[in-house]
């Protein structure tokens, strides 16, 4: 074939409006940033990166509707089926609860948890002013829509290369935000650069795979890899060592041991509200391209690397249980916390069936909204030095603020799979999934973990309901509006999905097919 | 089965032989007499300037510099063939070549407004 007989692609847009809105919205802020003057930045850049937010939610339920058929459009690039909506709807609704987080600024007595000029030398006289100053890097809503815009479009590719770009779209913006935290900067620089040094590693690994799938079957198309696994004669080395390397850039992504080493020091380091952001989206959608690539390409040969998917999710969920115990960060504590999570999703996923396929998507949603929130609450308990998150200044905080430690109780509960809460329902359904599939073996290990867990998440309540508050402990500061809504909506899914399952496992039961 | 691969084997440890003993050897028993030729850039290279060495800093300005050249270069790397195609591409290649200019131009904008490009 001659270059010039290439015929032009078709493209149907209309699929395509969820992404199209947040990139929108993201170049718009971009905009802001060059023609506001900073005073009025802050609250244009909510407007626009809600509006967008809202508008792809709005496009995703269109495109719901009217697209009863899973299609691929973009020269089978994109799939349009019903994970791909369901985890989309699930990161537009993640990302309004996190843009407001990240709009808060009467939390420090000065503007905000973000610093304000990025590019100023910690412990240096210019950094002390700069913390009591009440600007902010507005920079931040721009770079969080790119990177939202990005996981949109990490688990509706079918197409690994497009993955490949979704994953940098969605990292590389994180990568910044990470080291954008106004208090403790020497910390969130830390976290920056060890977030993108092993983030740069774990995508050349990512890259890796794909090189070596594209040589054993010829193509970078999901479809075409499922194909090729069904022929005789192939070289499998490349298969699996693809297979491996690839699962090496995504088992990262949602820190799953053994590549969890990163997440305790980011999810500290960081500001909290992209914390917030990076617990739930990062791994919403992460997980979501790890389903797409083994539920769509690697199915036929699911003997081969099941067992080793047995052995990553037996890890995550020790090593998570088991290091969390021993924390005394709130932030790193719920940092393994969510590595156990990804250890208990997993199991979901190497079910390798629709009720697993269809679990991991309701526990995704009911996870990521209860990470939220435990985090938009750490924001709030704070002392001259900005959050306190040692965990003996959370002593005696039930007595200080009840309802507020009740919520964090809740989501802790959820955490630990407390019937009438998300946490039990999500269980429930990954757990049985693996069951119908046969691996009682994993779900025994799981239900240990999750015992373990427990441990840790009530020793917490026990601290802050049950123990003398520390008369210099820290306070509850009153946030505003923004931050009320973030907390208001995760307690609102933690508990309507722990209390009225029903329709959302409908919902995600109709969803779970994915098109190949 | 692997009876094959055992001359690949033997090549290969006789290309590290090679390899080791010509580096060593050069080192052991060739002569060292140095001039100011023979340290001097081998034909081809330049004279490298003492800045680089003593004064191994040079403005972080040239890297805003640098990367707007890269924005710029791969802006060309797509319009050239979009142009030769032009013909056959037709309504949806304005369309995305469009796209495509606007967001390297909302760049573009950031850059000019935020005082990427004063040298001062």
């Amino acid at each position: 074939m001659t270059p010039t007989d290439i015929p032009a692609p078709s493209i149907a847009y209309g699929p395509l409006w969820p992404m199209i809105a947040v990139f929108l919205a993201a170049a718009i802020g971009v905009l802001v940033e060059a023609f506001v003057p900073a005073r009025r930045r802050r609250p244009v850049h909510l407007v626009v990166a809600l509006a967008g937010l809202t508008g792809g939610l709005v496009a995703v339920a269109l495109v719901a509707r009217n697209h009863h058929h899973p299609t691929l459009i973009a020269e089978r690039a994109v799939a349009v089926d019903g994970p791909t909506l369901f985890i989309q709807g699930t990161l537009l609704l993640l990302g309004i609860a996190a843009v407001l987080l990240l709009g808060e600024r009467s939390l420090d007595s000065t503007g905000g948890t973000f610093v304000a000029a990025a590019a100023v030398v910690p412990g240096s006289r210019g950094e002390r002013q700069l913390t009591a100053s009440s600007t902010m890097q507005t920079e931040v809503f721009p770079l969080a829509m790119f990177a939202l815009g990005g996981m949109l479009l990490f688990p509706a590719s079918n197409n690994l290369l497009l993955m490949f770009v979704a994953l940098e779209i969605l990292s590389l913006p994180l990568y910044l935000l990470a080291g954008l935290a106004r208090r403790r900067r020497l910390l969130s620089q830390e976290a920056a650069v060890k977030y993108f040094l092993l983030g740069a590693f774990s995508s050349a690994f990512f890259l890796y795979g794909i090189a070596m799938l594209y040589g054993y079957a010829g193509s970078v198309d999901l479809g075409a890899i499922f194909t090729a696994t069904g022929t005789v004669g192939s070289n499998d080395t490349l298969l699996y060592l693809g297979i491996a390397l690839l699962s090496v850039g995504l088992l990262f992504k949602i820190g799953a041991a053994p590549f969890q080493n990163w997440t305790p020091d980011v999810y500290q380091g960081s500001p909290t509200p992209v914390t917030a952001l990076m617990a739930s989206g990062t791994k919403v959608a992460a997980f979501g391209a790890l389903l797409r690539v083994f539920y769509v390409a690697f199915g036929p040969v699911r003997w081969d690397w099941r067992p080793l998917m047995w052995g990553v999710a037996i890890l995550t969920m020790g090593v998570g249980a088991v290091l969390a115990i021993t924390q005394t960060d709130v932030k790193r504590m719920l940092a393994y916390s969510s590595i156990a999570h990804a250890g208990f999703i997993l199991t979901g996923v190497v079910a390798l069936n629709r009720s697993g396929l269809s679990g991991s998507l309701f526990y995704l949603l009911a996870y990521g909204f209860s990470t939220l929130g435990a985090f938009a609450i750490v924001t709030l308990v704070r002392d001259a030095d900005g959050e306190a998150t040692h965990l003996s200044q959370w002593r005696g905080l039930g007595r200080r603020s009840p309802a507020l430690a009740g919520i964090f109780a809740l989501f802790l509960l959820a955490f630990a799979g407390i019937p009438l809460t998300s946490g039990f329902t999500s269980k429930f359904a990954v757990f049985s999934a693996a069951i119908s599939s046969g691996a009682t073996g994993l779900v025994v290990v799981g239900l240990i973990a999750s015992a373990v867990a427990a441990f840790f998440y009530v020793r917490v309540i026990v601290l802050m309901f049950f123990e003398a508050p520390a008369p210099d402990g820290p306070t509850i500061a009153v946030p505003s509006v923004l931050t009320y809504g973030a907390i208001a909506l995760a307690f609102a899914v933690t508990v309507v999905l722990g209390v009225i399952p029903g329709p959302l496992f409908t919902l995600a039961d109709k969803a779970a097919l994915f098109v190949r | 089965m692997l009876r094959p691969y055992i001359p690949i084997l033997f090549l290969g440890i006789l290309g590290a032989a090679l390899a080791v003993v010509s580096v060593l050897g050069g080192g052991f028993i060739g002569p060292k007499r140095y001039n100011r030729a023979k340290l001097d850039a081998y034909e081809c290279g330049i004279e490298p300037t003492e800045q680089a060495v003593s004064a191994a800093r040079f403005p972080v300005k040239f890297y805003l510099t640098a990367m707007l050249f890269i924005v710029f270069d791969i802006e060309i790397i797509f319009l050239y063939p979009w142009a030769v195609a032009f013909g056959r591409l037709g309504l949806f290649g304005l369309v995305e070549m469009v796209a495509f200019l606007a967001t390297v131009f909302v760049a573009y904008a950031y850059v000019w407004r935020r005082g990427g490009l004063d040298w001062n």
